[in-house]
């Protein structure tokens, strides 16, 4: 599954039912669901909030599956990470005046079994991630 | 997401219906910080009917909780879904801001009575 959508926080909602509904072929529980889209939630916002920063651009969600294990990337074309290590760092953020929690990939890590993070300054920015359902 | 307010003896009951997300946050940031400005300083968050959290809403709680308690005031949490619970957690929310079982237990607690 592919989707490119706006990067209006709008379309957050709709990234996560697509996503929902899309793994629920697969027959997860109601508590795998809840962390998909959580994650996904995370991922999107960071996106829009973070990558694109006010200006409007596309973020493009895929989501796929080899036997039981869900692959969902969340990418835009923003201003990209300059320091990954620090992103990831729980309670780090660069927005504390908009009372950004900086949990965000900490969320992501919680509730999948891996996260990768691939950006660069300017070019934009690439989660994948993946968990066995 | 739906916010609905209902006061009680004392404090502000926030019922949040649907999900919160960074969408939903920014009015409900608005609504609440009004309702602190025209005296609302104990908080209660009802999530009995919050079926979805990320961690937009931490940054929702953890900014009132530093708006009333600023202004001697009190906030909880109750009623949380397991999957609401989990994130709140993550967070350490419990660390500074009590999470109850339900309302009820919420309101007791902020009038100094023992939960039975």
């Amino acid at each position: 599954m592919r989707l490119d959508f706006l990067s209006k926080t709008a379309n957050e909602g709709f990234a996560r039912m697509a996503v929902s509904a899309f793994v629920s072929q697969l027959d997860p529980t109601i508590d795998a669901v809840a962390e998909i889209k959580t994650a996904v939630s995370e991922a999107v916002t960071n996106a829009i909030v973070h990558g694109y920063e006010g200006v409007t651009g596309y973020v493009t969600l895929t989501c796929g599956w080899k036997e039981r294990l869900i692959t969902v990337t969340v990418e835009d074309k923003g201003r990209g990470i300059s320091d990954i290590a620090m992103a990831r760092t729980p309670l780090f953020t660069t927005k504390p005046e908009h009372e950004r929690s900086g949990m965000g990939f900490t969320v992501m890590e919680n509730f999948m079994d891996s996260v990768e993070v691939y950006s660069k300054p300017m070019e934009g920015t690439k989660v994948v991630m993946v968990k066995k359902l | 997401m739906k916010d609905t307010y209902t006061e009680t003896k004392g404090a502000l009951i926030v019922h949040l219906t649907g999900e919160l997300d960074q969408h939903s946050a920014v009015n409900l940031r608005i609504n609440l910080d009004k309702k602190i400005m025209d005296g609302a300083n104990n908080l209660i968050f009802d999530l009995s009917k919050l079926d979805f959290m990320d961690s937009s809403g931490i940054g929702i709680i953890i900014g009132r909780y530093k708006n009333v308690t600023a202004l001697g005031g009190t906030a909880s949490v109750a009623g949380a879904k397991a999957c609401v619970e989990k994130i709140l957690r993550m967070a350490s929310i419990d660390k500074i801001i009590p999470i109850y079982k339900c309302v009820e237990d919420a309101i007791l607690m902020m009038r100094g009575e023992e939960i039975g």
